[in-house]
């Protein structure tokens, strides 16, 4: 074959660009609204009200931010190991821009109040269309590559980034299947979803929990087995734990969303089941960290002068924790008391931050110096830097939403010898405004890691130029 | 309908359909760890598989604790499911259910808690409202159940009445509290009165006849013109003088506004009407607390003292305390 064939970076550099920049909106939106708690006077305009800028805070950082570092990790990824270019090339740049197009519709319709009020898959139904034809391009490209591989075995990177790319399609068709309202024989933006009360809520958090686990779990796992090996320059701990752990994972999730919903109307089998297999999940989802994290064994002293490997590593630690604390907190017993509380909200972002934030970053950091010609990035310095702050940022944001957690459930529970409540519900919210402004900062301060990231990425950029590097022949015999 | 009793199947066969993929998916996990636990790993060497020049896997066996760890779990699992709801209709040996958990929590509650409340239950509102304790009982639960509307110090906010004044909507008396309470209260002012062919001029004409009902100075010959009109679109409920009735519309002549007083407010509320509801807690909240509820807002200083011509005038108000200076009252306390 042509000796100068390159990789397709142009739709990785891309995509890689906009996760810094996603990132750096999609937090910035959180800290406002992390302000407007602790400030409830910045609410200045409907547009930019809490209940507006929610949604867009979860689809900005998770759909932009955690999305653009799918696609640019997926598309290094696969080609890679694939030893072959992207599959439609056209394809491939389409997903870009039409991503991009999602994004800015999303950030356009939420503020403006278009919502289908269903968490996480709040934009109405003519933006769902784009999604899925983005979507389906996407599969195309990414199983396209891998069809075109120069090696017989699928490499474990890109079992995980498949199972994702399925997976969501199948819940976003699933979730999103709505209904639009005509208002005067006119086809409006708005819809109803196409189910009813309690169903409606099981299919909402069968999505929703998945969303979780294979959006910003399978998907970032992808990006693990690819990137922390290559980061640590050592194999993969051990390939049959990886096989257990994939198939565990996809398919103990698939259960596990009734723990949502527990306590409600939804009937007692399903809460038990959704509980169960929480449980059930703790297995699985360690073996992803044991797997990268011992990936280093061997190599310890390497995290002492890598920041990057430093991220990966964390990130894992962090994924680990978090997914010890779901399944505890999916016992009926612990969620009595954490539900509806802080709680969740700490949990969710020591997931999303501490794992799917750092990871998405590591990898970020890997491939920006490699798609603009050079071997690092401009300041391994402010690597380090960006390192502290957003890990500083991490833990006072947790610790301050554990507290405040246990705090809110236990007020709300509190009664007095004659049975009623010790606290009105305002009294807790008057008591949480000093871990708000906590999280605030620790708000503030992973968003200042964005930052110094995007500094770094211009420094980089500016010294650099966008290089596709040269398609390798698989080594030795296959 | 005995919710007990019914299933969440619509037949038999749905049932069956989530006890077999239960158990098969929960049982399949430990097969699928046991099965792979044999197949052969070859500790500290790689599969010999090697992608992107330095990719490559150790075939280290699966830890030993994790592997007990998972094990445990899909034991614990079916432990579980023998004794709790999980399997279609089977109940689980323990008999555990959300609404028997539910049912036994509030039962245990009556019997703890129901005797405090109970022994105000005879006594007359008055002397209830008199009483220290159950004021303080009383504010418990004002907090708990009014505050959100009526806000902590009973004051209310716009659309939402202040219970500490003597202006009442539905009668201050403790029997009309207690019936506000116990059914709730609907209201509602057609828009444009009994009027509909208002015009957005005479709109304005009548609101300035009704703020100078107030003593709020006003365009006079607005006012003028208001006050001509006042009788064929507002008399028959706020009576030919504004001074309202009990129960039908509210007294226009008095200080206090529940939509505001200012000029483009009472044009709104003509206009559009207002549709208000304070909902019923009679069921959810049972005699014993609404009576104490009753003598709480009762003793917040505005309750009406007529209703028993005997009492002296002004007992209730006196004895009972002013309303709540501080909301968190019962925090501090702590």
């Amino acid at each position: 074959m042509q000796s100068q064939a390159t990789y397709n970076y142009k739709v990785v550099r891309q995509f890689a660009v906009m996760t810094v920049i996603w990132g750096i909106v999609g937090m910035l939106v959180g800290v406002i609204i992390a302000a407007q708690l602790v400030w409830p006077d910045l609410n200045v305009h409907e547009f930019l009200s809490y209940g507006r800028l929610r949604p867009l805070h979860t689809n900005a950082v998770i759909f932009a931010f955690g999305g653009c570092a799918l696609f640019s990790t997926s598309y290094y990824c696969v080609q890679r190991t694939s030893h072959a270019p992207l599959f439609a090339p056209g394809l491939a740049a389409f997903t870009f821009w039409g991503w991009q197009l999602i994004i800015l519709l999303a950030a356009l319709s939420l503020p403006l109040g278009f919502t289908s009020g269903k968490e996480y898959a709040e934009l109405e139904w003519p933006i769902d269309l784009l999604i899925t034809v983005v979507w389906v391009s996407y599969a195309i490209v990414f199983f396209g590559t891998l069809v075109k591989r120069k090696v017989s075995h699928i490499y474990v990177a890109n079992w995980f980034f498949g199972g994702f790319i399925l997976t969501v399609a199948v819940l976003h068709l699933v979730n999103s299947a709505e209904i639009p309202v005509f208002a005067a024989g006119v086809l409006t933006p708005k819809s109803y979803s196409a189910y009813a009360g309690v169903q409606d809520a099981m299919i909402q958090w069968w999505y929703g929990h998945n969303a979780v686990g294979f959006f910003l779990t399978a998907g970032f796992l992808g990006m693990m087995y690819y990137f922390v090996p290559k980061q640590a320059g050592r194999p993969v701990y051990s390939y049959r734990l990886s096989v257990v752990h994939f198939w565990a994972l996809v398919f103990t999730y698939m259960w596990a969303g009734p723990h949502h919903l527990h306590y409600t109307a939804l009937p007692d089998w399903t809460q038990s089941i959704g509980m169960i297999f929480s449980l059930i999940l703790l297995a699985p989802s360690w073996g992803g960290m044991i797997n990268g994290i011992m990936t280093l064994s061997g190599a310890w002293h390497k995290l002492r002068d890598d920041p990057i490997l430093k991220f990966m590593i964390t990130s894992l630690s962090f994924y680990g924790m978090s997914t010890f604390e779901g399944p505890m907190m999916s016992i009926k017993t612990v969620n009595a008391l954490s539900h509806y509380t802080d709680w969740t909200v700490g949990h969710v972002h020591s997931g999303a931050l501490g794992w799917v934030a750092m990871i998405a970053i590591g990898c970020t950091y890997y491939i920006l110096p490699r798609v603009f010609g050079k071997t690092e990035m401009a300041s391994k310095k402010l690597i380090e830097i960006h390192f502290w702050v957003a890990t500083i940022g991490v833990v006072l944001y947790i610790a301050s939403m554990w507290i405040a957690g246990v705090m809110q459930g236990l007020m709300w529970r509190a009664t007095n010898p004659d049975g009623t409540l010790t606290y009105s519900f305002v009294e807790s919210v008057k008591a949480t405004y000093p871990f708000w402004t906590i999280r605030l900062l620790g708000g503030v301060l992973f968003l200042s890691g964005m930052l110094i990231m995007a500094w770094n990425m211009f420094l980089t950029m500016a010294a650099g130029k966008a290089t596709d590097a040269p398609v390798l022949e698989p080594a030795g015999a296959h | 309908m005995d919710l007990k009793n019914t299933s969440d199947f619509v037949s038999g066969f749905w049932n069956m359909y989530v006890i077999v993929i239960t158990l098969v998916s929960v049982i399949g996990c430990g097969v699928f760890l046991l099965l792979q636990d044999k197949a052969k790993t070859n500790a500290g060497n790689t599969t010999g598989h090697v992608w992107d020049e330095t990719l490559e896997e150790f075939n280290n066996p699966l830890p030993n604790w994790w592997r007990w760890m998972f094990y445990i779990t899909v034991v614990f699992a079916l432990v579980y499911l023998a004794l709790y709801p999980g399997l279609g209709n089977m109940g689980g040996s323990f008999g555990w259910t959300m609404r028997g958990q539910y049912e036994a929590e509030m039962k245990k509650a009556d019997d703890q808690y129901g005797p405090i409340f109970k022994k105000f239950q005879s006594q007359d509102i008055r002397a209830v409202a008199a009483n220290s304790e159950a004021r303080e009982m009383g504010q418990r639960l004002f907090l708990t159940y009014c505050a959100q509307c009526h806000g902590s110090d009973a004051k209310g906010a716009k659309g939402f009445p202040n219970l500490t004044d003597q202006d009442w909507l539905f009668g201050g008396t403790p029997a009309q509290i207690k019936e506000s309470i116990v059914k709730g209260r609907d209201a509602a002012m057609p828009a444009k009165g009994i009027k509909p062919d208002l015009n957005a001029d005479q709109i304005k004409d009548l609101a300035n006849y009704v703020r100078s009902l107030s003593g709020i100075s006003t365009d006079s010959i607005r006012t003028q013109r208001g006050k001509e009109l006042f009788g064929q679109a507002c008399g028959a409920c706020h009576g030919p003088d504004g001074k309202g009735m009990v129960g039908v519309a509210p007294n226009l002549s008095d200080k206090v506004w529940l939509y505001g007083s200012k000029e483009e407010d009472i044009v709104e509320t003509i206009t559009k009407g207002r549709i208000n509801r304070m909902p019923a807690f009679g069921e959810f909240l049972g005699d014993a607390k609404v009576h104490l509820l009753t003598a709480y807002v009762y003793g917040l200083g505005g309750g009406a003292k007529d209703d028993a011509p005997a009492a002296p005038a002004a007992a209730p108000a006196a004895d009972a305390p002013a309303a709540p200076a501080a909301p968190a009252a019962p925090a501090e306390k702590k």
